[in-house]
């Protein structure tokens, strides 16, 4: 037999295809010709799997070689096809036997010496391969914590191409590979105890993570903006596994696991530069189209130190996705959506030179320029963000004081009991968090107590809150309730999230 | 002296496709037919009656890769041209034809091997 057939997968976006690779062996000239639509970095696969078949003493057909690998309609990038045209053309070549690899899933590149290196995208790849009926997949050893999440499926994870055909004609494995299936809950070293006074700020953080309420922090610089930020994944709730596993794709496409374990459960964090382009915040790309940021803070935060700084148009990008919880990204080749729902967290000093605080008496900055640098925040963004908090210096009592503060741990357990509260509020509306509340609901279903809404009628008219910041603070004191245990928002609550949200509009 | 001894193996192997030819029934019309654009190592008439232009390629060993790689579709081509030459020439024009490569391989213990390519456009 001079032609065999076996499978790999080709991914547009997180959408996996299965992508029937052939390998035709004919009379004729040396030559080796790939169909297919490849991309540079395939069409350098004949290079990698000769020298890896004959760094492995397996014979190289000098003979016609055409490699098809159908639909041939769908653009195909990447060297994670190596593999799989390397067993089909070994099969063709009639050394494998090829009944044992039509119905087996092939993922891996191949280095020259016949290792089977990592590839990006292995998940999203295996549940593509589960979801067309495959049940068995080779995988590169070095992503087998991420193919072990995938269950139904007999994952091979192998190092090395002679294992492989080791395994394909003898049936056994040389390595059992034992796969990690083990989720971690914690992973962090950071802590909020590390933070020291900061109340407002703190409660702020365990408001946002509660509700889900995006958070804008003001302050100047050295006062704990970020540190406060970077703790907050810290108090949210570990991913549920179905969450993980859209946060590992995500990731996996991104093959940003260096940064981050495929198999935590906690929340993740992105802080991308504030000099960043618009397609590294919500993704893109010619060939492969990546997920951006804010795809790699799903289910996560995304913190955005230094936000007036950003370039105009990068952190409007951000509106579609946290309207729609996606990113939907056009190119030539095809159409990509990505989840995006994720936490925002911008950060801000609040002038340019970042001394306008307290009694603004180092501040060097015209009134002018003030008003300006935090009117670069431009309004329907803001309009998204329920809570703006500033955080003043540390004074030098609570830089003083010798007992930490309350540790992280302490707070998600508040925070994951008030979640359950909204959660089973809202039950069968399609939203659990109190930020996605909708307006109408505001005033019907979910409206706080009658004296708490006379309150809020007053201040809406004396001007000093508008009806859509009415709303936020209507959102924020739902959370503030839950978290205090009362079934209706109270008249207090709504004060204190009236004087959290910092009282003026931007 | 190199190139007295490359040209020896060349001649050997074409005299090993020439008799591998002959041992088919094949008639053998021409050998080295040379013009300025370059040389067809041997031009002979099938029994279907069809001319078949043989390019001849000697190794005594793999070091350079197989001798088949050293033809490329260049070369090839290049082949069809000389082909299409000496049919005119010679007044054939219009008749079938095919380009063959052969690969001869000569072991150090003096014994050798064939691999014959029919048709290879």
């Amino acid at each position: 037999m001079t032609l065999a057939q076996t499978n790999s997968i080709a991914l547009l976006g997180l959408d996996g295809h299965v992508v029937n690779v052939e390998v035709d062996i004919a009379d004729g000239l040396p030559m080796y010709c790939l169909l297919g639509l490849p991309d540079a970095a395939l069409s350098e696969s004949r290079e990698r799997v000769r020298s890896a078949m004959v760094n492995c003493a397996e014979v190289w057909p000098n003979r016609k070689v055409t490699v098809s690998l159908s639909p041939a309609w769908l653009p195909k990038s990447g060297s994670g096809f190596d593999l799989a045209i390397c067993i089909a053309l070994l099969s063709a070549h009639e050394t494998i036997p090829s009944e044992r690899i039509c119905d087996v899933v092939f993922l891996g590149e191949l280095s020259l010496d016949g290792r089977i290196r990592s590839v990006r995208g292995v998940l999203p790849a295996l549940m593509a391969a589960f979801k067309s009926g495959i049940r068995t997949a080779v995988v590169p050893a070095a992503n087998s914590s991420e193919a072990g999440l995938m269950q139904g499926m007999e994952i091979i994870a192998m190092a090395h191409l002679k294992h492989v055909l080791h395994w394909l004609r003898n049936g056994e494995r040389e390595i059992a590979q034992e796969i990690d299936y083990q989720w971690n809950e914690s992973e962090e070293h950071l802590d909020f105890a590390d933070v020291a006074g900061q109340p407002e700020a703190r409660l702020a953080a365990e408001i946002a993570a509660t509700g889900g309420h995006h958070i804008l922090l003001i302050g100047p610089p050295g006062a704990g903006k970020t540190m406060i930020a970077e703790r907050i994944p810290t108090i949210m709730p570990a991913l549920k596994i179905t969450e993980a596993l859209e946060v590992t794709s995500v990731h996996s496409l991104a093959g940003s696991f260096t940064t981050r374990s495929p198999t935590s459960l906690v929340a993740p964090i992105v802080s991308p530069h504030h000099t960043t382009t618009r397609v590294a915040m919500v993704g893109g790309g010619t060939h492969a189209i990546r997920p951006g940021a804010c795809s790699l803070a799903h289910h996560g935060v995304l913190f955005i130190d230094e936000a007036p700084e950003c370039p105009a148009g990068v952190l409007d990008s951000l509106r579609q996705p946290l309207e729609a919880g996606t990113v939907t990204i056009a190119r030539s080749i095809g159409n990509v959506t990505f989840p995006a729902r994720f936490l925002l967290v911008l950060a801000a000093n609040p002038c340019p030179c970042g001394k306008f605080t307290g009694r603004g008496r180092n501040c060097t900055c015209t009134s002018a320029q003030v008003r300006r640098y935090l009117g670069k925040l431009s309004g329907p963004l803001m309009d998204r963000i329920d809570l703006r908090v500033h955080v003043d210096p540390v004074g030098r009592i609570d830089m003083a004081r010798n007992e930490l503060g309350e540790t992280s741990a302490l707070i998600r357990a508040r925070v994951i009991a008030a979640r359950a509260v909204a959660e089973k509020r809202f039950a069968g509306l399609g939203y659990s968090l109190n930020s996605q509340i909708p307006a109408r609901s505001l005033r019907t279903n979910f409206q706080p107590e009658r004296a708490a809404m006379s309150f809020l009628h007053d201040e809406l008219e004396r001007e000093h809150i508008t009806a859509r910041g009415l709303h936020k603070i209507v959102r924020v004191s739902w959370t503030l309730s839950d978290l205090h245990g009362h079934v209706l928002p109270t008249l207090d609550d709504v004060k204190q999230a009236h004087s959290i949200r910092g009282g003026v509009e931007i | 002296m190199q190139t007295k001894n490359n040209q020896r193996t060349g001649a050997f192997g074409e005299e090993v496709i020439t008799q591998y030819l002959a041992a088919k029934n094949s008639e053998i019309i021409e050998r080295n037919w040379r013009i300025r654009e370059g040389e067809i190592d041997i031009i002979a008439l099938q029994p279907n009656g069809i001319f078949a232009f043989i390019e001849v390629k000697t190794r005594s060993s793999l070091a350079f890769g197989h001798p088949l790689e050293a033809i490329n579709r260049q070369k090839a081509l290049r082949m069809q041209r000389l082909a299409l030459g000496w049919l005119a020439t010679h007044g054939w024009l219009g008749s079938e034809y095919q380009i063959d490569v052969a690969a001869v391989l000569i072991e150090p213990d003096g014994s050798h091997s064939i691999e014959y390519r029919a048709n290879v456009l």
